[in-house]
């Protein structure tokens, strides 16, 4: 786990209580630059709270996280500098146009009107929206605002993605798109992803994947070696094999 | 690849910083021109105020020679001030509103996770809001105008630095209340437990000493009221005036009204920390 370059995303001993409920329990796992990882848990599972605590939206009660080497409570700014993300609810303002968004949240990373433009017309390009710039997000699909979204997160050319659940609401056919898209996203330009998702059918044979689960961490690692340790034969098999084994503990401890 | 981690600068610029609150500003102001239901209902509500209160309770109300006048006013003159700060009270209680539902609808976050410190982005969220605050209260007196509501000109001028300082304060009221707020619909006793007590509670619709003759008791709650100071820093100022009191009390709850809010949104001590994930666990 320690190599010479830091963890794009390393978390330590992270726990977070919401008065009597604990949301994580002794989260513990890193990531490694320009690699795929998927966080995949049911809903509840503590996916939300995991990814505002990585952001800063709240602050952390126990264990640590990093950023590429930089903890995200003592140096915040670097930290989230580093980080682009797309959250689960839609954040786009639906009155403004499309690159009126993308330049207010350069702006709010200290990147001016003109790099902004330049870069907007860059990442448009890339997913085949430039012809919308001027147009108000409202009228655009969903598809197409989850698009934006994922475009405006690596204007501040980010190295450290993370999705919060980005293909709920669309068609099955938008939903490939996206995952192409980010997927290529790590082959090209090295940036390190952590895809948040409850559906199984997102997570490729070539992933890293992480098993959350009521909190805790099941499992951790690349794919094939979560199906091989759970001795399943797919990875939804391995799924369901180890929230069935934490359930079983869970119901012995309270026993 | 962690060499170009490596390579990136450390902190930021004044630039930066700059260029953050221009953004800010700018896209407060954008979302005001699109609304133009909000422009003009903040227009309306103080004009009504003018043109149908204050011309039915000229008669009812005879207002005396009181600083900063120096001839006997109008009571549509006296009440103008108090309009003034009443719209600066409504939008800042509105943006306050408008946070809560940037928060529910997750805008609220693309601000929060700005790389910049959360104070500084706070404060510039304030300072957006009390910019639009200003256009509405200069298109007010514009209107007030042809209604003969004529300061002095260079009144125009001079009331502009307190309005600035009492748009801030009731900017910071408002952010640190919608802190407290857990949904959009509560905004409701907002208007009844803070805007209607305070408007009322304060010396925009009537003198002081008027109050201090029908209940002692009210009096000293209303000379109490921050928003009594907000009216009358914004009276003396459209007359070239300085009222000192009133002054040190608005930068001080200015002061603290903003401390207040930067803790309530600080992740770690705040009440977002404490509230939980709500509907988005």
């Amino acid at each position: 786990m320690k190599n010479v370059e830091p963890a794009a995303l390393s978390v330590e001993g992270l726990s977070h209580a919401y008065g009597a409920r604990q949301a994580l329990k002794d989260v513990t796992f890193s990531i490694q630059p320009a690699s795929f990882t998927v966080l995949l848990g049911l809903n509840g599972a503590g996916k939300s709270t995991l990814f505002s605590l990585v952001t800063r939206l709240y602050g952390t009660q126990r264990g640590a996280i990093r950023i590429f080497g930089h903890d995200v409570s003592r140096s915040s700014g670097e930290a989230l500098r580093l980080i682009g993300i797309v959250f689960q609810p839609r954040t786009l303002d639906l009155d403004l146009s499309v690159e009126q968004n993308l330049t207010y949240h350069a702006a709010l990373h200290g990147i001016g009107t003109r790099t902004a433009r330049r870069r907007a017309n860059e990442v448009l390009a890339r997913i085949g929206l430039s012809d919308r710039r001027r147009d108000k997000v409202r009228d655009l699909s969903g598809g197409q605002m989850r698009r934006i979204e994922i475009a405006r997160a690596l204007l501040h050319e980010p190295r450290l993605l993370l999705l919060d659940e980005p293909t709920v609401g669309l068609d099955i056919a938008s939903r490939a798109d996206m995952l192409d898209h980010v997927r290529a996203l790590v082959a090209e330009q090295r940036v390190c992803v952590l895809w948040a998702t409850h559906l199984i059918d997102e997570v490729s044979e070539s992933d890293d994947v992480i098993v959350l689960h009521q909190g805790r961490v099941l499992a951790h690692g690349a794919v094939a070696r979560v199906i091989a340790d759970a001795k399943a034969a797919d990875i939804r098999a391995a799924f369901t094999a180890l929230t069935r084994s934490a359930a079983g503990e869970e119901s012995s401890e309270a026993a | 690849m962690s060499s170009d981690v490596a390579a990136r600068p450390i902190g930021f610029s004044v630039a930066q910083y700059a260029i953050c609150l221009k953004g800010i500003v700018w896209r407060e102001g954008l979302r005001f021109l699109h609304q133009r239901e909000r422009f003009i209902s903040a227009l309306v509500r103080p004009l009504v105020w003018l043109f149908i209160f204050a011309a039915g309770f000229r008669q009812v109300l005879g207002v005396s020679i009181i600083p900063p006048y120096d001839t006997y006013v109008l009571y549509e003159v006296y009440i103008t001030p108090g309009l003034m700060a009443m719209i600066q009270l409504f939008n800042g209680m509105l943006s306050s509103l408008s946070m809560v539902y940037d928060r529910e609808m997750g805008n609220m976050r693309t601000l929060l996770v700005s790389p910049l410190p959360r104070w500084y982005l706070l404060a510039s969220k304030l300072i957006a809001g009390t910019v639009v605050s200003l256009l509405q209260v200069y298109a007010f007196l514009l209107v007030a105008w042809f209604w003969d509501i004529e300061p002095p000109l260079i009144g125009y001028l001079t009331v502009l630095p307190a309005l600035v300082l009492t748009g801030l304060m009731l900017g910071a009221l408002g952010m640190l209340i919608s802190s407290g707020i857990k949904q959009l619909e509560n905004f409701a006793s907002v208007m009844n437990f803070v805007i209607f007590p305070m408007f009322f509670a304060s010396s925009a619709l009537y003198p002081l000493w008027r109050v201090r003759e029908g209940s002692p008791a009210l009096y000293y709650v209303c000379a109490l009221n921050p928003f009594t100071h907000a009216v009358e820093l914004i009276r003396f100022a459209l007359y070239g005036q300085v009222n000192w009191v009133s002054l040190a009390v608005v930068c001080g709850c200015t002061a603290a009204f903003m401390v207040g809010a930067i803790l309530a949104y600080d992740p770690s001590r705040g009440f977002i920390a404490r509230r939980g994930p709500g509907g988005d666990a």
